[in-house]
């Protein structure tokens, strides 16, 4: 009886993380779709990961709910409440971005194209890591370290390539409308604020392994 | 019986303040993190401490008996009452005490008040038995806390099962603990009684296949009164055990209710000494320890295998305190009770 419970929230916390994972593939393949002129694909792309952002928060919920009414892991709940409530913003803002892509249409002149594919796909791999490094957390503590590592690599080239789409956008002769120049540029920084968000969960992370060894 | 009952009442207040505070020693880390709910754990002690009183209790008892044959009625009652009064004050002076320490001293207390001879032999196996079992219950943590974090490194299990598991693991090492207490401490309860109320409880026998001898009975009896005090006053203490003095997490609570629980049983139990006896090895002397420097022995044991940070020397300062001054204080305390007892309300003594 009480391993069943235990065994439901196992799989309630398994589907949270898929959910992340599979948000942040979408967020890659809409952006890239956005990128390639398939505004339709791109809008379809939008509603999944709007629904799938709130079938999240839906689950975080029960999540939640059931920690507290099982009275389960009284030691780490408040931690592990915290890392499912800050990865959430992860996903919050990727949604955000692509309702933003949506609404105003930025312009991303070819020359910039390849570097933002770069950037959406660092941005992701930061995030798939610290789904990996989060699962790490629940099942192999000694793995956490590794995975973190890898965030905070992803993350730095996530900064790296933001400075090149800024420096690039503008220095070069795309266009003399410096709003234009100043739009990509604030795309380039969304975008680049998953990977930021993401190595932020990663901290609360490390700190959290170090209070769960025993 | 009203008679013996007036007389083992000092002995059953012992007892419920055994129950009310070394209960929640064994299960104050459990029930101040909540992992396991108060009446569970009430349920569970109560029970193995009455089992391993009545089980195994007589081993202790029978040391604390060749200390001091305390052969009247009315000197077991005034002996218990000098060490649960003693307990008491030095509870309320924040000093740190334990009962197995009081009922020594009011033993000798008694000794030196009716001029028997001590034995020497005794007292020095009890005294030794002090300063070993909380350094044994460091070892025992250690040896457990590298063996269970080398399977943690090892074993892929999710955190929530993990927690289950903890919550069963605890609550199996709480029942031991608890049936170690019993036989380890009734001694300090009733050992004093045994010799001048035993034979005042007939003997019976259920079919041909159990007795249930008048010790038993007396040892029963005072179970129940450290099962009263785990009911009526433990809560607290166990809150207060679990969540502001011992930081610890599930698992090193688990650690150190083992350690102790280990350290209780190998000083009670006459079924293993007997067995190392027989195998030509050395036993443990049956002793009554005291739980709570068993428990602060385990937790100095897990301070020194994270690498000795959290190694505090009041501690263990305070407890070669106990080991000099509970004693002591509780002899005083005896002499002089005796010296009343006879002399102001006309009792026999010895």
């Amino acid at each position: 009886m009480f391993f069943n419970r235990v065994k439901s929230i196992e799989n309630n916390i398994e589907k949270y993380f898929d959910n992340i994972l599979r948000a942040s593939l979408i967020f890659e393949q809409g952006i890239k779709e956005y990128l390639g002129s398939k505004f339709d694909e791109f809008e379809q792309r939008t509603k999944e990961i709007q629904k799938l952002e709130s079938d999240t928060d839906d689950l975080r919920r029960d999540i939640k709910y059931t920690l507290y009414k099982e009275l389960l892991i009284p030691d780490a709940r408040g931690d592990v409440l915290g890392l499912l409530e800050t990865i959430d913003n992860v996903i919050d803002i990727s949604e955000k971005v692509m309702v933003r892509f949506s609404i105003e249409k930025p312009l991303i002149w070819d020359e910039l194209l390849d570097d933002f594919i770069e950037l959406t796909s660092a941005s992701t791999k930061c995030v798939s890591e610290l789904v990996c490094a989060s699962r790490a957390f629940f099942k192999e503590i000694s793995n956490v370290a590794n995975f973190l590592t890898k965030v905070h690599f992803w993350e730095h080239e996530a900064d790296k390539i933001e400075e090149r789409i800024m420096r690039k956008a503008f220095s070069g002769d795309f266009t003399d409308k410096l709003s234009l120049k100043v739009h990509v540029r604030y795309f380039a920084e969304r975008i680049s604020q998953i990977a930021d968000e993401a190595e932020a969960v990663a901290e609360r992370l490390d700190i959290y392994t170090i209070k769960r060894s025993i | 019986m009203i008679q013996i009952l007036i007389f083992l009442s000092s002995g059953l207040f012992l007892g419920w303040s055994l129950g009310a505070n070394d209960a929640a020693n064994v299960w104050g880390t459990a029930v101040g993190t909540r992992m396991v709910k108060f009446k569970q754990a009430a349920f569970f002690c109560s029970i193995f401490v009455i089992l391993g009183a009545v089980v195994s209790g007589s081993g202790a008892s029978h040391t604390l008996g060749k200390l001091g044959a305390i052969n009247e009625l009315a000197g077991a009652f005034t002996v218990a009452l000098a060490a649960a009064l003693s307990v008491l004050w030095m509870t309320k002076a924040a000093l740190p005490v334990s009962t197995s320490q009081s009922i020594v001293g009011a033993i000798i207390g008694w000794n030196l008040f009716t001029g028997s001879e001590i034995d020497v032999n005794a007292l020095l196996k009890i005294l030794s038995t002090w300063v070993f079992s909380p350094i044994l219950s460091a070892v025992v943590a250690v040896v457990l806390y590298f063996i269970i974090s080398f399977f943690m490194k090892h074993w892929k299990i999710h955190l929530i099962r993990l927690d289950g598991i903890t919550r069963i693991a605890l609550i199996a090492a709480g029942i031991f603990g608890s049936y170690s207490l019993g036989a380890n401490n009734i001694g300090n309860v009733m050992g004093v009684f045994i010799n001048s109320a035993s034979g005042m409880f007939t003997d019976f026998s259920i079919g041909s296949f159990f007795t249930f001898t008048g010790v038993q009975q007396l040892l029963l009896l005072g179970g129940a009164a450290i099962a009263v005090g785990v009911f009526t006053y433990s809560k607290k203490v166990m809150l207060t055990v679990g969540s502001q003095i011992y930081q610890l997490s599930p698992i090193t609570a688990f650690i150190v209710v083992l350690s102790s629980s280990i350290v209780l049983f190998l000083f009670a139990s006459k079924g293993l000494k007997e067995f190392l006896v027989s195998q030509n090895l050395p036993s443990f002397p049956l002793v009554p320890v005291s739980s709570s420097q068993a428990i602060v022995g385990a937790v100095i044991g897990i301070g020194i295998a994270k690498g000795g940070k959290n190694l505090n020397l009041k501690t263990l300062g305070k407890i070669s305190i106990g080991w000099v001054a509970t004693p002591l204080i509780s002899a005083i305390v005896a002499f002089v009770f005796l010296y009343i007892v006879q002399n102001v309300f006309s009792q026999v003594v010895f």
